[in-house]
């Protein structure tokens, strides 16, 4: 019977790191102002994808939601916690309709990437890394998918040279604490211990905004993040 | 005569006094303003086959021949480069056009030596055979000094490249199927004259304009931008042109395969007289459509003078 007073003893000391990191910092991320209208693309020159549109998609340089809400905003822990090693599990990013799916794809540094091309026609993947390597492949139809890994945390602009309305992003991070805004403009960073953290939010064209964060037991704390739209 | 002497050397003592005070009275009143310069790099060596070269040996050599275009700090930003187009490389980046090794990696030394021999056609880049080898070696280091890429990895393994097959019609042929499948026409055009659909919209990495590659310009004295022999051609595309449009296509062609489209691109140079050009001809100049063969040989192709694979 002592026995079982000490499983439960472990029992709980185990499961109590899982009780303990429960702090939450979640918020909203819009814009002020009117954002600049984004572009119809002109696929003419590409009608293996053109005929992929009914209407033809635009730029994606500024995606924005109901209320003001402003997409595709990376946010992250970017100081106060430690830098987590790269999870197994790759992340995809895919050419399709010679768009890039998703248009920002978040994944940590060493992690694998595998770009895919889901099109029939040729693509080349060319990240113009500044503190990675760059590097650029060609891609036919039909191809396998194309693995990478990125070892410095960095914001990479990724572009296909054959079709010159591609773009995207790889938003390579040093922490597993990251969230991207979607159709909300809501983000949310989960399982955080008690501790002082920055939290930082980039957006590819209006820049990046930071706001520090005290987390002290389970709470969720709320913080938002408003970004100037530009006129151009 | 004895006052004298000393009148002269308390002057010159006094002026020696004044002149430090000066110095000492001026630094103090100049305000410490940036930028700094960057903290003095590392020196390095290079080692071309049995040549060693060092960076602290070509510190002069680079000041008078290269920092006018590449910049007092590899930058690209040299007074020159304003001026210029292509600009001028950026050390800094060490992102190479012209390498034998896989694209993102860096180049070989011996990749760095023959550039700065040979030079760059269509840039203002020269054929630097003023340089004796040891100070081409020298500057192949200092060039090294100017990024931590160099201290951080090593350069990427040259790619095997194997012999190169009889330059036949069929080889010729295939090629063409593989331009065409490979879509090199987007940029480069159907006849490679670099009005592809694509060829307008092209900007390198630094999002300058640049135009593809115009083989049929080409000329007996005709170059590319690494080279001018079947191999450099071969190395081309299967390590790509970092920093440009030009992608590697490593990953999609077989060695054999990339003997196969050189042959083709070869012809895509009307103008020039080559062993490509004579097959065609001998061929009654046009080219055959390519025919999938249905037992794909591997690379061994040691019987038959015909084989074209």
């Amino acid at each position: 019977m002592r026995a079982s007073k000490s499983c439960v003893a472990i029992l709980i000391a185990t499961l109590c790191p899982a009780l303990m990191y429960g702090g939450t910092i979640s918020g909203k991320i819009t814009y002020t102002g009117t954002p600049v209208r984004q572009k119809p693309i002109d696929m003419s020159k590409e009608p293996s994808c053109a005929k992929q549109h009914a209407t033809p998609v635009t730029t994606e340089t500024v995606v924005t939601g109901a209320n003001n809400a402003l997409e595709n905003v990376v946010v992250y822990i970017s100081a106060g916690a430690d830098d987590a090693n790269a999870p197994a599990q790759a992340v995809t990013f895919t050419q399709k309709g010679c768009q890039y799916l998703p248009h920002v794809v978040v994944l940590q540094a060493g992690q694998e990437l595998k770009v895919v091309n889901d099109d029939q026609t040729s693509h080349n993947i060319h990240p113009l890394a500044k503190q990675n390597r760059e590097w650029n492949k060609s891609q036919p139809p039909g191809s396998p998918a194309i693995e990478a890994k990125f070892d410095q945390p960095e914001f990479i602009s990724v572009k296909c040279n054959i079709h010159p309305w591609m773009h995207g992003w790889f938003a390579v991070l040093k922490t597993s604490h990251y969230s991207i805004s979607s159709n909300g403009g809501g983000f949310t960073l989960p399982n955080l211990p008690p501790g002082k953290y920055t939290v930082t939010a980039w957006h590819e064209d209006y820049g990046t905004q930071t706001q520090d964060v005290t987390i002290s037991g389970n709470e969720t704390k709320t913080i938002n993040f408003a970004f100037k739209a530009k006129a151009y | 005569m004895k006052n004298l002497k000393r009148v002269h050397y308390f002057g010159a003592f006094l002026s020696f006094v004044l002149a430090v005070w000066a110095v000492a009275a001026g630094a103090q009143d100049v305000p410490d303003v940036g930028p700094h310069p960057p903290a003095p790099p590392k020196e390095m060596e290079s080692h071309i086959g049995k040549l060693v070269g060092h960076s602290q040996n070509a510190k002069s050599d680079y000041r008078r021949y290269c920092a006018g275009c590449h910049g007092d700090l590899g930058d690209g930003n040299g007074e020159n480069a304003v001026w210029l187009d292509p600009k001028p490389r950026d050390f800094t980046m060490a992102t190479f056009k012209c390498r034998s090794t896989l694209t993102g990696t860096l180049p070989t030394d011996e990749d760095l030596f023959n550039t700065i021999g040979r030079g760059l056609t269509n840039s203002n880049m020269p054929i630097w055979n003023t340089f004796s080898n040891q100070q081409r070696a020298d500057l192949v280091a200092y060039v090294k000094t100017f990024s931590s890429r160099w201290e951080k990895e090593k350069p990427g393994d040259p790619i095997t490249i194997p012999a190169e097959p009889p330059v036949t019609i069929e080889s010729i042929s295939h090629g063409k199927y593989l331009f065409t499948k490979l879509e090199c026409w987007k940029c480069h055009g159907p006849q490679g004259k670099g009005d592809g659909p694509s060829a307008s919209t092209l900007t390198d990495s630094k999002d300058n304009p640049i135009r593809p590659y115009n083989f049929a310009a080409g000329t007996d004295d005709s170059r590319f931008k690494c080279g001018s022999t079947n191999h450099d051609i071969y190395k081309i595309f299967m390590t790509g042109v970092d920093g440009t449009p030009m992608p590697s296509f490593a990953d999609t062609i077989s060695p054999t395969d990339a003997w196969d489209l050189v042959h083709f691109l070869r012809t895509l140079q009307v103008k020039r007289h080559s062993p490509e050009n004579e097959a065609l001809k001998a061929a009654g100049g046009k080219i055959p459509p390519y025919v999938e063969k249905p037992s794909a040989a591997p690379a061994q192709s040691g019987n038959g003078a015909a084989g074209g694979n």
